[in-house]
């Protein structure tokens, strides 16, 4: 077995007990990037400087000095987390040419607990797609399937997870973009509670719905990412002020007395059969463990898609006013600034961050912020209360993450709406701003993995990875690997 | 010289101030943005320090709007908002919302000001000012909203380019909105002075208008007398001095009544005052008027404020000017004009109170000599009396020393000159320079010498050339370097002469 395919807590196990070096692990993984660049899975790799990461944390083990469970564990980060020794695209053109002078909270975190970063992972452009086909940095593929789009926003550090480039990653989930990816690529992917972890040094989206998440392969690779970055930091004012209970302590309890919902409004007729059913069976399969299960109503769910990208789309458009040309990044040469502006901002932007920033300026105009931001706003309230009562009776949602499996790469760029729709079951959490997890559960057909969502109470996550585990211990789906790496 | 305003002259048009004002009341409100004087800057840790000299000397990633940065907020702001909407009696408000202002501009690094829209910090205050008959008006303050500043931009003449320094981008900025109830252009420098001596005498703001960091825009309209709707209004920019503002809102006036008697009509928009033509010209016009298009920031939770921390704030309020000038007028005798000038400092206003002590019928001299002599040192730096050498119980003492005649006014103010270089304890000068001698036994024998030694003179001073007089004592006060009493020598001078028979 090569080592790269390991998860990261056997790896970090390995790494403890010194069956294996950083320094194997890591050019493992390197190899592994060399060896398919066809999946576009990188827009920089730091090869020099992760091979000298990965030497150094062997050293602090030889010296019996680690730094925890990360120490020397190979990481990728989707390229809209600031870092100092890197570029930091967004996926865009705009910023093709931008070099941060800081690293970002989790950033700071990862590289304090001694991962390895070994480079920035392909995106949809300012995290707006669900494909990873808008990206300046040319589409990412699905390591399942050649033709097939890995998911997105955070696709590229979906499928270098499934394709084994690292062992972990980190993404944002603003409607779904790091469940969604996940889900396609058959491995975890947690979209923590807002506030859990910090957005400080995270090129943003829209703010009252960006959080930062891992992918693993395990759900106790979720959790030991979570350990180091999660928690508060003063450099965001909307981080949450608590303690995290370690979610590694509670891991392994079993599911006997859980009580799961299920919300019949995402199970309609939209979602694909061959989904369904795989998603059914892993409800039997919790059920036979001892969780007891009962249809919810979310009845606000019908509003959700216009709700959520109304709002998106009017914090875009003011969050990307800063890439204006004048200070860094992209800019087109004129002599008048108003002309500046225009062309830097329509040379540099794709057609998806245009589209957005279009919509979102247009909701927040005189005479229409009303109709449209502060409906939104309203029905986000009730859209949270939904979410409230059913937690009165129930202590987890589960249902399917995406309606579909991968979809063919190109089949839905040319129909916005199409694209927007696939986020339909995973953006209500944001719109809450609860935590929820994408676990991997089966397979299609065609081989196509299929991801079962679970949406936990605010600050949960620990209940999300316990319940996960059971499913991992029963259908033992995360042992999978995709064909075009073998 | 300006002379005040005058425009060409029109058959049947009024062409001065006077004329406009038989027939038409001005309506104006000011809306003043006064830098608060923090630590740091409202949203990040760079120092709060704008040198033009230095520029883009205090900027940090948050203040060049990096990609990733988000807004820490600085709670010193917020209890200087506070303060000052106490202090003009506003409510304050315990949930405020922050608010994104959108348009873009060079010197604006995030392409949005966090500031304050529909519910703003402070609502509903005060402010009492005296009009031109010297009764007690009282202004209306509408709000008071935080916001942060945004760079400045220096545009180079003949340069195909311009600069932009972001030291000044994210400075803390207190807006203070009056509602539209001052009536001329004098009532408006006379807020502006009151509200300018508040705000320093709370030491939220330097209140310095040339430097740009006490700032005002007037909304300025006309209509005729007797009528109670308002005309359409224009808001007036770039007016960054008291005279200015004087002379910009008259200009404003007498334009609005030559439009509207020449059967036109003012239309609503954004006007520049031009001080050297002495004129103002539009801006933007209504259909320019930028969409700012607001909404709650979601990078920050709303600001909560409790009432009890409300309260420990309003009891640390400072004694403001206008109670501390009925103080020193009702109590001290002090007349008006100097309570004016010193309650506008808060340093001044505190050395006088300090200076005066328990000694309140000392307080009409020593406000004399603060006026005469230490604001005439201090010139336009009436705040520099803090940083002085001078300290206010050894004025004290000085004027308790003069007042009781044990020093001459010219031995005081001698000492006033050495205590204000800082060249000697207060002891040390009063005993140099001696009491003032009245000892008849050194003093006469001195005088009946020299009548001896210039018998001439002595005797052209007795038949009545009076002004030899001034000789004689200057002689006198010369032998005893200046410490004889110079009254005492006239009286002893007179009575030697007699004596000469």
């Amino acid at each position: 077995m090569n080592i790269a395919d390991l998860s990261l807590a056997e790896a970090s196990d390995q790494l403890a007990s010194g069956t294996i070096s950083s320094e194997a692990l890591t050019s493992a993984c390197l190899s592994r990037i060399e060896a398919l660049p066809a999946l576009n899975t990188f827009i920089h790799v730091a090869a020099t400087t992760a091979m000298k990461e990965a030497r150094a944390s062997d050293t602090r083990r030889a010296n019996k000095a680690s730094l925890g469970p990360l120490d020397g564990i190979p990481i990728g980060l989707k390229d809209l987390f600031v870092t100092k020794d890197m570029p930091t695209t967004a996926g865009s053109k705009i910023l093709a040419d931008w070099q941060a002078p800081y690293d970002g909270t989790v950033v700071k975190r990862l590289r304090e607990a001694g991962a390895v970063i070994v480079g920035k992972n392909n995106q949809d452009e300012f995290a707006m797609g669900s494909s990873n086909e808008h990206s300046a940095a040319g589409p990412c593929v699905n390591p399942w399937h050649k033709d097939r789009v890995p998911g997105g926003s955070s696709g590229g550090s979906a499928a270098a997870v499934a394709a084994g480039q690292v062992l972990g990653s980190l993404g944002t989930d603003t409607g779904g973009s790091i469940r969604q990816p996940a889900s396609f690529c058959g491995i975890y992917g947690l979209r923590p509670t807002y506030g859990r972890v910090s957005r400080s040094g995270v090129v943003a989206f829209a703010s009252s719905l960006d959080q930062v998440g891992p992918f693993g392969r395990s759900a106790k690779d979720i959790a030991l990412l979570m350990n180091v970055i999660g928690g508060f930091d003063p450099l965001d004012s909307t981080s949450a002020q608590r303690d995290h209970p370690d979610p590694l302590l509670t891991l392994k309890n079993g599911v006997k007395g859980l009580r799961i919902g299920l919300p019949h409004e995402y199970f309609s007729a939209a979602i694909d059969p061959e989904v369904d059913q795989v998603v059914r069976k892993a409800v039997q399969a919790l059920q036979e463990a001892g969780a007891t299960v009962q249809s919810v109503s979310l009845p606000h769910t019908k509003h959700a898609l216009s709700t959520y990208y109304i709002l998106c789309m009017a914090e875009a458009s003011s969050n990307l006013a800063r890439y204006d040309g004048v200070r860094y990044g992209y800019r087109a040469e004129e002599t008048e600034l108003r002309k500046m502006y225009a062309r830097s901002r329509f040379e540099g932007f794709g057609p998806e961050v245009i589209r957005r920033i279009l919509l979102g300026t247009y909701v927040l105009c005189a005479g229409y912020r009303e109709a449209y931001y502060e409906r939104a706003q309203r029905v986000r309230t009730l859209i949270r209360r939904d979410f409230e009562s059913a937690y009165e009776g129930i202590d987890i949602l589960l249902s399917p993450v995406s309606p579909t499996v991968a979809f063919e790469r190109g089949s839905k760029t040319n129909d916005p709406l199409a694209m927007y729709t696939a986020d339909i079951l995973t953006l209500s959490v944001n719109l809450a701003g609860i935590p929820g997890l994408s676990v991997p559960v089966g397979f299609s057909s065609e081989g196509l993995p299929i991801g079962l969502q679970l949406m936990g109470k605010w600050f949960d996550e620990a209940r999300l990875l316990q319940t996960a585990q059971a499913l991992e211990d029963v259908l033992q789906v995360h042992q999978q690997r995709p064909k075009l790496v073998a | 010289m300006y002379t005040g305003p005058s425009v060409s002259h029109h058959m049947g048009i009024p062409t001065t101030l006077t004329e406009v004002l038989r027939t038409y009341e001005p309506v104006i409100g000011l809306e003043v943005h006064a830098q608060l004087r923090t630590e740091s800057k409202l949203f990040c840790g760079a120092p709060n320090r704008y040198d033009p000299e230095q520029p883009n000397q205090a900027v940090t990633e948050y203040c060049a709007g990096l990609p990733g940065q988000l807004p820490v907020l600085n709670v010193q702001a917020v209890d200087m908002a506070i303060t000052a909407g106490l202090a003009l009696e506003c409510t304050i408000r315990t949930h405020s919302v922050w608010a994104r202002k959108q348009y873009f501009y060079p010197d604006l690094p995030k392409g949005y000001q966090i500031s304050q829209y529909d519910k703003p910090i402070c609502e509903g205050g005060r402010l009492v000012i005296r009009d031109e008959q010297g009764e007690q008006r009282t202004i209306g303050i509408t709000r008071i909203h935080m916001e942060e500043d945004a760079g400045k931009s220096i545009h180079v003449k003949g340069r195909p380019y311009s600069l932009v320094d972001y030291s000044r981008a994210g400075v803390p900025l207190i807006e203070i909105v009056s509602d539209p109830d001052l009536r001329s252009a004098q009532e408006a420098t006379q807020y502006l002075r009151e509200l300018r001596s508040i705000l320093r005498t709370l030491g939220v703001c330097d209140g310095n208008m040339e430097r740009g960091n006490f700032r005002c825009d007037a909304n300025v309209s006309i209509r005729p007398r007797g009528q109670t709707s308002l005309g359409e209004r224009v808001e007036l920019k770039n007016i960054n001095s008291f005279r200015f503002v004087e002379q910009a809102i008259e200009i404003e006036i007498i334009r609005h009544a030559q439009v509207l008697e020449q059967g036109g009509t003012i239309s609503q928009e954004t006007r520049l005052f031009d001080p050297d033509r002495k004129q103002t010209r539009t801006m933007r016009s209504k259909e320019e008027a930028e969409d700012y298009r607001y909404f709650p920031d979601p990078d920050l939770p709303p600001l909560v404020v409790s009432e009890s921390h409300v309260n420990e704030l309003r009891e640390i309020l400072p004694e403001l000017p206008a109670n501390r000038r009925q103080r020193w007028m009702n109590t001290w005798n002090i007349p008006e004009e100097h309570a004016i000038s010193f309650a506008e400092e808060r340093a001044l206003a505190d050395f006088f109170d300090a200076a005066v002590g328990s000694q309140a019928t000392l307080a009409p001299a020593i406000a004399n000599l603060i006026k005469t002599e230490i604001l005439r040192e201090l010139k336009d730096t009436p705040e520099a009396i803090a940083e002085s050498k001078l300290k206010p119980e050894d004025l004290r003492t000085l004027i308790v020393h003069r007042e009781e005649g044990k020093i001459s006014s010219s031995q005081a103010k001698k000492i006033f000159a050495k205590l204000w270089k800082g060249a000697g304890s207060i002891e040390a000068l009063l005993k140099a320079e001696g009491e003032q001698i009245q000892d008849l036994s050194v003093l006469t024998p001195i005088i009946e010498a020299l009548i001896q030694a210039n018998p001439k003179q002595a005797e052209q001073l007795k038949a009545g050339q009076s002004k030899l007089a001034g000789y004689f004592v200057g002689q006198v006060m010369k032998q005893t370097k200046g410490q004889a009493d110079p009254a005492l020598v006239q009286k002893l001078l007179t009575k030697a002469l007699e004596k000469m028979g």
